[in-house]
């Protein structure tokens, strides 16, 4: 009875809490295009996110691609399609791998960031100090970190990316002799156009939903410390299970459109 | 004093009830602040003091009751309006509220952002930034971040940041709260001396009775969630009421 009782009430107050959500980012639709403007505090976002970012997606990309290349040789070799190995591994980390990895890693680095920032102020009562001094700290502190993700992670995704397909060089050229100008031009031969635009596509969207719940969970963050630590954790749980829907989502929309 | 009563309040407060769940906490508070007055609240900790200066401000939303502002009910106020009204207001927050990722100067610029020309021959950012300083006698510490500060330097800082765009009405929430006698007796003076300077009307919330003595022209304590007495400090501090005195004890 007991335990039929709690997981009643946590599937209750997991759909009351996406239904707040939705008005969260409903205000944010409301606010985004309003002015005044905080033009100079999302550029600075932009930078922040992005310079942050920028190694850890970097590293990441960049072993991804070798390991992927490393563990796929083998099984091509037995067909004998290493020939394969380009266009095999650049569809697969443009259209899919690099994407999920690069947007789960930065849920883990910028989503709790702003989870644990928006979530301190809170608390500290650094919100209440904006309001009452005549800014409307949803368009400064929301609006700012949420369209500054949207933007930056389409970004951060092409450049990590990149940078597998790199690593992916390296492998093949030191394993398999292939020239990088080879390897690039059958990369550039495998994608297509119906690849990389459902793919940024998506990558927007996942940045608008590390944006959003980090903000969601730090601007409503409660009371204590313990709420500073729970808003930036439950942050990135729920971001990274977004994550995952929202990659659903676009496969099913890609198929409608580009017949995958 | 009795003058004073026909004068019209800069700030009014009507009925104030305000309830977390079954926390009633509020039950009907009535105030009214007169120009140029040290108003002083005390009550116990937990009694809501700080909720009911909140809901001045527009930062909690009351049940009910009326909160009128220079004859402007904030209640039904739209966000622009409420926003320029705010800049007339300034607000001393319980914990200093510093914004930590930002240093002293932004601290102060932060205010000035949108609302320079609320300031009477505004002479410039850099200049009312610094002339806010040395009123709390802090001009050295412009560029250090509120982490290096000590909680008595925050508080000062949080004070500069408040009276930044000179405002007419102040509202202080515990000034010498966890501060050493000398650092309080510090932040009363330049309390006193910028009540004297700019002739500004003041709600100070305290349990401090020194501050109370050397501030208040006149007190309210709140009790149960409603003004349970109200009068000069020398009336309250002599009153017979066991309630009353108990605040007076030490
Ligand atoms: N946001 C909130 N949500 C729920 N309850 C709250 C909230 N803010 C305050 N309370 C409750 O309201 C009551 C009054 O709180 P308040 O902070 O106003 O006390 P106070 O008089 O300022 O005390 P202190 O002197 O310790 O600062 C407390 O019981 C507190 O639990
Ligand atoms: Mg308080």
């Amino acid at each position: 009875m007991n335990t039929e009782n709690a997981i009643l009430s946590k599937t209750k107050s997991f759909f009351a809490e996406i239904g707040d959500m939705t008005l969260f980012a409903g205000r944010f639709f409301r606010e985004v295009f309003s002015p005044p403007f905080e033009f100079k505090e999302l550029m600075r976002q932009c930078y922040n996110m992005g310079n942050r970012s920028l190694l850890l997606v970097s590293v990441t990309g960049f072993i991804l691609g070798l390991v992927f290349t490393l563990q796929s040789r083998p099984t091509l070799m037995q067909f004998g399609a290493q020939s394969w190995m380009a266009s095999m591994v650049s569809l697969s980390i443009v259209r899919e791998i690099g994407p999920v990895i690069i947007a789960l890693i930065c849920a883990g680095r910028i989503g709790s960031g702003i989870g644990a920032e928006l979530g301190s102020m809170r608390v500290t009562e650094q919100i209440d100090a904006m309001e009452v001094s005549g800014t409307n700290p949803f368009k400064y502190l929301v609006i700012t970190r949420i369209v500054a993700t949207t933007l930056m992670l389409p970004l951060l995704i092409i450049m990590g990316d990149a940078i597998a397909l790199l690593g992916s060089a390296i492998v093949e050229n030191l394993k398999g002799n292939v020239s990088f100008l080879l390897y690039f031009n059958q990369v550039f031969d495998a994608l297509k156009f119906s690849d990389l635009l459902p793919a940024t596509v998506k990558s927007v969207f996942f940045g608008f939903a590390i944006g959003l719940v980090g903000c969601y969970k730090g601007y409503n963050c409660a009371k204590g410390t313990v709420g500073v630590g729970e808003a930036s954790n439950s942050a990135v749980v729920y971001i990274s299970m977004l994550l995952f829907i929202i990659d659903f989502i676009a496969v099913f929309v890609t198929d409608i459109f580009f017949d995958i | 004093m009795n003058s004073e009563k026909n004068i019209k309040p800069v700030l009014e407060l009507k009925n104030l009830k305000k309830s977390f769940g079954d926390n009633h906490v509020l039950k009907g508070f009535n105030l009214k602040l007169f120009e140029g007055e040290n108003l002083v609240i005390m009550g116990k900790s937990g009694s809501g003091k700080s909720v009911m200066v909140k809901c001045l401000v527009g930062l909690i939303q009351p049940d009910s009751g009326n909160i009128t502002i220079k004859n402007q009910d904030i209640t039904t106020m739209g966000q622009t309006e409420l926003d320029l009204l705010r800049t007339e207001i300034g607000f001393l927050f319980q914990g200093s509220a510093l914004y930590d990722s930002m240093t002293v100067r932004e601290n102060l610029e932060f205010p000035l952002r949108r609302h320079k020309d609320k300031i009477e021959n505004f002479q410039g950012t850099e200049f009312s930034v610094k002339e806010a300083l040395e009123n709390v006698g802090l001009a050295n510490a412009i560029d250090l971040m509120p982490a290096e500060l000590s909680g008595g330097m925050q508080r000062r800082v949080a004070m500069a940041r408040a009276l930044i765009l000179k405002p007419k009405i102040i509202m202080y929430d515990e000034p010498t709260t966890g501060l050493d006698p000398i650092t309080a007796k510090e932040i009363i003076q330049l309390m006193r001396s910028i009540q004297e300077k700019y002739n500004t009307s003041s709600i100070i919330i305290t349990h401090d009775v020194d501050c109370a003595r050397v501030i208040s022209n006149r007190m309210i304590l709140l009790v149960d969630g409603t003004n349970y007495a109200e009068g000069t400090f020398e009336e309250l501090s002599n009153s017979k009421d066991e309630q009353i005195q108990a605040f007076f004890k030490n």
